[in-house]
């Protein structure tokens, strides 16, 4: 199953881009009960990158206490319109999604 | 000096901030809702709606591009500020949801009631849901101007005031029960009055929205659903009179509201 | 044959444990921090993630709402200026597990950082920055949960 597109917006400002991400993703935290009563497995994006033109910017590592449907933030030094932005995730499934844009 | 712990249902301790913390709990509340707006999850709903109105699907193969939703095929801009509306082809009044599953079954040969039947947020329906953020975000800032020039226009208008006074279910509830008078409240929650122009973005200028507590996107039909089975009525089915009658009395109501939505909601 | 499977699995289990606490050495990319994200409180977790015990410092900042809606969207950020940062955290005092999310910090980003985290109840949250020299930090603030009404 393929996972739905992240929205990427990548605003110039200044000398910086400011990256708003919003990714879609159930987050499923391993702690809920169905009902049946047996228990939602674990699904969440456990490891988000970034690169800049195609060099690595940022390395996180999320747990299933990030919310659903995550949003992130971050901003990058230098860079400018044009500018090649990629985000990707994986989660504990091993699924991984990437997605591109170009600050504006 | 220790901040007072607040439990969860501690509404009285709001009463007791610390000294520090002069702004009101509807304040704070307001504070955190604005800090959601940028990056409302809703966006991804609205991404994959206009995928599936380019998309060609169905047994026509075909895609919704030639959908009219009120102001000539395929004008999607501006067009959910004037739903629900009379529609000559169909002959009656349609609300934003209904109107696309009418699409969806014209132009793509998809099965109405199929879908009418389909649970919330599952097959064809969770579609619909994404294809109306679509068409809702495509007029936003635009302010509420529902048409009311044609005698079934001021018919479902007149029938929507009477389902919104129509009091039953074990509670003898009624929409007009939350939302008949100014000032009313649960808990932390306003509600607006909705015999009237609640106010920019308010009521039913803020659905399709995005509800974090389930992280679902609701649209109005999905709203109206929940509002009965809050009021302990028979759920209403999809694309039902009654629903689009208290929509069109809502949004003439609302006439000069400026959407917000696809918003974003507790 | 029986007595080499179990020796396998033994060691299977052995270095399981080993890669869980972090003693493992790191591969090309970095397991992920498992010990640190099933830490039940701030000072387990900082350890979990190799870091010394936190300290409270003005040098950090912690930015969120006095008061959430809702417990599942909550939105935080965390930021610090000081020279030889190497991580910001995000943890939440009284979840399940304490830590919600770690950021590396490179020479190219802005050291700050925005997300979303789920509160089971209204409780202290920390930003938690490591430095390069091995110094702890960390600024909280309160943020109280609250159900509200029927979602209208």
């Amino acid at each position: 199953m393929a996972a739905d597109p992240m929205r990427i917006r990548a605003q110039a400002q200044g000398d910086k881009a400011v990256v708003r991400v919003l990714m879609s993703h159930e987050m499923e935290t391993g702690q809920r009960k169905d009902s049946a009563g047996k228990t939602i497995p674990a699904w969440f994006i456990q490891e988000v990158t970034a690169a800049h033109n195609g060099k690595t910017v940022l390395n996180a590592e999320w747990g299933p206490a990030v919310s659903k449907n995550p949003f992130l933030q971050f901003t990058i030094k230098g860079a400018k319109a044009g500018d090649k932005i990629t985000v990707n995730w994986v989660d504990n499934r091993g699924e991984k999604r990437s997605d591109e844009a170009t600050v504006t | 000096m220790k901040a007072l712990w607040i439990g969860a249902a501690g509404l009285m301790g709001l009463a007791l901030l610390p000294v520090q913390a002069q702004k009101s709990s509807a304040d704070a509340i307001a504070e955190y809702r604005k800090m959601l707006e940028d990056g409302n999850p809703a966006d991804l709903f609205e991404a994959k709606g206009e995928a599936l109105w380019k998309q060609k699907r169905g047994p026509k193969n075909a895609s919704l591009e030639s959908c009219d939703l009120g102001k000539g095929p395929g004008v999607v801009k501006g067009a959910f500020v004037e739903l629900p509306r009379h529609f000559v082809d169909t002959k009656k009044v349609q609300d934003l949801e209904s109107r696309l599953v009418t699409c969806m079954s014209t132009l793509q040969g998809l099965n109405a009631d199929e879908i009418a039947k389909t649970p919330f947020g599952r097959g064809e329906q969770e579609n619909v849901t994404a294809l109306a953020t679509y068409v809702a975000a495509a007029s936003r800032g635009l302010r509420f101007n529902l048409p009311q020039a044609h005698a079934e226009e001021r018919r479902m208008y007149e029938i929507g005031k009477r389902v919104f006074y129509f009091r039953g279910g074990p509670y003898d509830f009624s929409c007009a029960s939350c939302h008949g008078e100014d000032g009313k409240r649960i808990r932390l929650q306003d509600l607006p009055n909705l015999n009237k122009n609640p106010g920019d973005g308010i009521g039913f200028a803020a659905w399709p929205a995005y509800r974090v507590s389930n992280g679902q996107m609701w649209g109005m039909q999905l709203r109206l659903n929940d509002c009965y089975r809050q009021q302990r009525f028979p759920y209403p089915g999809f694309g039902s009179e009654a629903t689009i009658a208290v929509s069109t009395y809502m949004g003439v109501n609302a006439k000069g509201a400026e959407s917000i939505a696809p918003s974003i909601k507790r | 044959m029986v007595a080499r499977r179990l020796v396998l699995e033994r060691c299977a289990q052995v270095a399981g444990l080993l890669a869980a606490a972090g003693l493992l050495p790191s591969a090309a990319r970095a397991a992920w921090p498992q010990a640190a994200f099933d830490a039940k409180n701030l000072a387990d977790a900082v350890k979990a993630l190799g870091g010394s015990a936190p300290v409270e410092s003005k040098d950090v900042t912690l930015t969120g709402p006095d008061i959430a809606e809702n417990g599942a969207v909550v939105p935080v950020g965390c930021a610090c200026s000081l020279p030889g940062l190497k991580r910001l955290a995000l943890l939440v005092e009284k979840n399940p597990n304490t830590l919600a999310a770690v950021f590396d910090v490179t020479d190219a980003l802005e050291p700050n950082f925005s997300t979303r985290v789920k509160m089971g109840q209204s409780s202290n949250v920390f930003a938690v920055a490591m430095l390069g020299d091995g110094k702890v930090l960390y600024a909280q603030k309160e943020i109280k949960v609250t159900l509200g009404g029927c979602g209208g």
